[in-house]
């Protein structure tokens, strides 16, 4: 069948001025001529990127397209296959293996349980912010320790080590330093993962890893499953609570509104998560050849899978471009969908709900301290989209 | 709505928690495995649009929803 077929050639590097919260125009105007266009990876390899939602949907459903990293046809050379524990980059039943021991640590009833002890955190940011009094960065005072402080007790990191281990977290993830820079607090933390892993095999805490180590996963592995939890659960939920707060400020009467109305907070939880989809894209490669949309994905071909604008899909959300806190956002594919959506949604989701909704009541007057587009925002390289800075003020009484 | 029956597939489960938050009073997880648990094949009228919106949120595709046939009887 040949039918004409949109192509974006490199995956766009900017959002619009005055529209940080909307994915990319070249990427919704793929979207315009269709749910699939034709792409070329930046080592030159060809692959498709896929903008519909229901497609994103049915490929992330399909155990025809592989996790596989040494899969992964993007670059002119063989990547190597994902570390022991790494499973988000695994297919069945590597992928099980891995995921099983841990899906009963993350339930909604346990996560649920975690609720009082976050709220005393977030209430101790908030706490320190009023201390220090206007204005503050909300990246650095609130939207990174409340995360940070979360999964550190999760992995049990102990009191004294939590400065230093931030310190190294926010080095590897910020995309903010030399690749040098980068490597060395990529290797101190798998170090330090390393001693902690020994460390609670030999004198288990209360805490999520020292119960792990009661499993048959060795102690490579427990650094590999550290590494993934403190990734996809620290810069992922930092990032929804900073360019949240932005997109909140910016949307007045939506703040307003869930000011006004505790039980919004769910709700506003999820279509934050639809409207701002911090993880913005991720690749399956083929193992067959596979038709979709009238195209043939060949075998060995990787598609990029653009979450952000398959949750502006106008065929699947009304308006989608207007964040609407009231609206029935349920569905959207922020956490993905299919046996790798994220584990950890629930522990996001109540940290979001305890944040958000701490923040609102604190500061009634919360405002942004300098013109919206002065606010810095990550480049679109980056795999997590966010802002570097959210300089706020309040008035204080 | 029509009185649909519920069954899970705790093989193909994977713990994501998305219908034991969208119908809690229909589904729970075993809180060793994290796998899904079915506390109601058959949903009253009240629960059934949120047990339907759970079976369609499922990221693995564990929950199907059979529909009454016409020879059914309930």
């Amino acid at each position: 069948m040949s039918e004409s077929v949109h192509t974006v050639t490199t995956l766009p590097t900017e959002r619009p001025s005055g529209c940080p919260f909307d994915p990319p125009a070249e990427l919704l105007d793929a979207r315009r001529h269709g749910p699939i266009s034709r792409y070329t990876h930046p080592g030159g390899k060809p692959g498709w990127l896929i903008t519909g939602y229901d497609m994103v949907r049915s490929v992330l459903a399909d155990p025809r397209f592989s996790s596989r990293k040494e899969l992964m046809n993007v670059v002119d050379f063989e990547l190597p296959p994902a570390p022991p524990g790494e499973f988000l980059l695994m297919d069945e039943p590597e992928h099980s293996r891995y995921r099983k021991p841990l899906v009963g640590k993350f339930t909604v009833r346990r996560m649920r349980l975690l609720t009082e002890r976050i709220e005393q955190i977030t209430a101790e940011r908030l706490d320190a912010m009023e201390k220090a009094g206007p204005p503050t960065d909300l990246v650095t005072a609130f939207a990174k320790p409340i995360p940070t402080i979360v999964i550190c007790e999760i992995l049990g990191v102990p009191y004294e080590d939590r400065a230093s281990f931030q310190e190294q977290i926010d080095a590897f993830m910020g995309g903010e330093v030399s690749d040098e820079e980068l490597i060395a607090a990529y290797t101190a933390t798998q170090e330090y993962l390393a001693q902690l892993v020994a460390a609670k095999r030999a004198a288990p805490t209360d805490d999520i890893l020292s119960e792990l180590t009661d499993s048959d996963l060795t102690d490579e592995e427990l650094k590999g499953i550290s590494l993934i939890l403190l990734a996809a659960g620290f810069d992922t939920t930092a990032n929804m609570l900073s360019l949240g707060t932005f997109a909140l400020l910016r949307h007045p009467e939506q703040l307003a509104a869930l000011r006004a109305d505790p039980a919004l907070t769910d709700g506003a939880v999820e279509e934050l998560l639809r409207y701002l989809s911090v993880a913005k894209t991720f690749h399956r490669t083929a193992l067959e050849d596979v038709e979709l949309g009238g195209q043939t994905i060949k075998a060995g071909t990787t598609v990029v899978l653009s979450y952000n604008t398959a949750n502006r899909d106008p065929d699947r959300f009304s308006d989608p471009h207007t964040l609407d806190l009231r609206r029935q956002a349920a569905g959207h594919l922020a956490f993905s969908h299919g046996i790798h959506q994220c584990l950890g949604q629930q522990l996001a989701r109540v940290e979001m709900r305890v944040a958000f909704r701490a923040l609102v009541d604190r500061f009634p007057t919360l405002r942004l301290a300098v013109p919206a587009d002065e606010v810095g925002l990550r480049p679109e390289t980056a795999d997590i989209f966010g802002v570097k800075s959210l300089p706020v003020t309040w008035d204080t009484k | 709505m029509s009185a649909p029956h519920l069954s899970v597939d705790r093989e193909r489960c994977i713990g994501a928690g998305m219908c034991a938050m969208t119908a809690p009073d229909v589904f729970d997880q075993d809180p060793d495995d994290g796998l899904v648990l079915l506390l109601d094949a058959d949903p009253s009228p009240a629960q059934r649009p949120a047990a339907h919106m759970a079976a369609g949120l499922c990221p693995a595709g564990a929950i199907t929803l059979r529909e009454p046939e016409p020879g059914d009887c309930r």
